[in-house]
């Protein structure tokens, strides 16, 4: 079992036009830059991505939407401290967008890796959220049916990977990177450490390998925020 | 001749945290909003500790670190960097909204746009235009044991902010518990506003005046007094 692969382009290969992309990272933590970059290079268009956020300044998933590849976004909060990439896209009416709030995001998209095709929170009950939904009431409470999010591709950063896909993340970089790895049909993953088997403990695995398909080790990767601040841009 | 001043009878936006951080019990597991709330972990009173909880992923962090210290892989909700305290934890956001919704974490505190006097609460867009965005919010008004609302008592303009029926799109139904503002502490009970605490220069009237649904007062009403901030 070997799932290294040797390049960002390897990586990303077979992530064709009209494709559903999951994408890992709240903010910046977490979040796939060199795989996106890897992503835009290859111009697939007419994109469903699925990240909590939609991108800050030109670099990473911002970029990704400036490259008018994103034909639609399904996140939480698309706003940040340098939102224009997706603002300019969406008020020209060229994104469209499906706004969740972000524990019924994390939710779909666990039930999408765990077989569930559908569940019930209180969460956006009464709410324009939650228009057109099916509504149940248990135990006295009402609740909204949510469906299952799933995706033809997610791309996650981790910490320390091996080549069975076991892996660790750094501290709150985590975020969606466990649940997106379980919802896609291909996984894709960069981690800062590539280790031999048996290089990570068995009891310090946070994402089981069966989760993933394609390892690729950047080394030293780059942090959104830093990049930002640098006014960095895809290029 | 003299001339009369006017007491000052609006808290600051500290000073309103400051009430609201002696109502967080000693051990309490707490979400604090992005902005406004996140200025009550300032004032926990000597000798208590709340565990705070972020939804991207850590209980228990604590202050920000010294500039040029940060680690962008340790950021609270609002993307700003936090340190972390002796017995944190890291992890994933469904098990962070299973904490939300589980009803695991014991008070969530929210800034508003709108409160209704059956607790509802508009806090995350106010029209039509621009980007929307949610994030959190619609999870944690339903988890939290206690819903905190911090807020002025009126809008810029001077609309009230506690109303008969919310006008702004609502975030949740019948879900705040008690509301904090620059005049007064007001709980929800039983879809009425119940005034537990006003600002000691504010005559009731002066206050229902200023506010857009019936006040009912059901048992003693308190000073609202905070130390200069």
């Amino acid at each position: 079992m070997d799932k290294r692969v040797r390049s960002l382009a390897e990586a990303v290969s077979g992530i064709e036009s009209g494709a559903s992309v999951m994408i890992g990272g709240f903010g910046g933590s977490g979040a796939p830059i060199e795989l996106i970059h890897a992503l835009i290079d290859r111009r697939p268009r007419d994109l469903t991505v699925i990240s909590n956020n939609a991108g800050t300044g030109r670099i990473g998933l911002a970029a990704l939407i400036d490259a008018g590849l994103v034909a639609r976004m399904i996140c939480s909060f698309p706003r940040s401290s340098d939102p224009r990439a997706f603002t300019q896209k969406f008020l020209a009416g060229e994104i469209a967008l499906e706004l969740v709030p972000q524990g019924t995001l994390a939710e779909r998209i666990r039930a999408g890796g765990a077989g569930i095709p559908a569940f019930y929170t209180p969460t956006a009950y009464g709410t324009e959220l939650a228009d057109g939904k099916a509504i149940a009431e248990f135990d006295g409470r009402p609740y909204v049916r949510e469906r299952w999010l799933k995706a033809d591709f997610a791309l996650v950063k981790a910490h320390r990977g091996d080549p069975l896909g076991n892996l660790t993340y750094d501290k709150a970089a985590r975020n969606f990177g466990p649940l997106m790895c379980m919802a896609a049909t291909t996984t894709i993953v960069q981690v800062s450490h590539l280790v031999p088997a048996g290089g990570i403990d068995p009891e310090a695995v946070v994402t089981p390998g069966i989760f993933v398909d394609r390892v690729v080790e950047v080394a030293a990767p780059r942090q959104e925020e830093e990049l930002v601040r640098a006014e960095a841009r895809y290029a | 001749m003299s001339i009369e001043t006017q007491p000052d009878r609006r808290l600051s936006n500290a000073q309103i945290a400051w009430r609201a951080a002696q109502d967080i019990a000693d051990g309490a597991y707490v979400n604090l909003g992005i902005g406004f709330p996140e200025m009550v972990a300032r004032y926990q009173p000597p000798g208590r500790e709340a565990i705070f909880h972020t939804e991207n992923g850590i209980l228990n962090f604590g202050a920000p670190p010294a500039p040029g210290a940060e680690d962008w892989n340790l950021i609270n909700a609002g993307k700003k960097a936090v340190t972390l305290k002796p017995g944190a934890a890291f992890f994933h956001h469904a098990d962070s909204f299973a904490m939300v919704r589980g009803g695991h974490l014991d008070v969530a505190i929210l800034g508003a746009y709108q409160v209704s006097e059956n607790g509802d609460l508009a806090n995350w867009r106010v029209g039509d235009s621009g980007v929307p965005a949610v994030g959190g919010a619609m999870d944690l008004v339903h988890g939290a044991r206690q819903v905190f609302v911090v807020t002025e008592h009126l809008t810029r303009t001077g609309e009230p902010k506690l109303v008969e029926r919310c006008s702004f799109p609502l975030t949740g139904v019948a879900c705040v518990t008690r509301i904090y503002t620059s005049h007064a502490v007001v709980d929800i009970a039983g879809g009425r506003f119940v005034l537990r605490e006003k600002h000691p220069g504010l005559s009731f009237d002066a206050l229902q005046a200023i506010t857009g649904a019936r006040l009912h007062v059901d048992g003693p009403v308190g000073d609202l007094v905070v130390p200069e901030l």
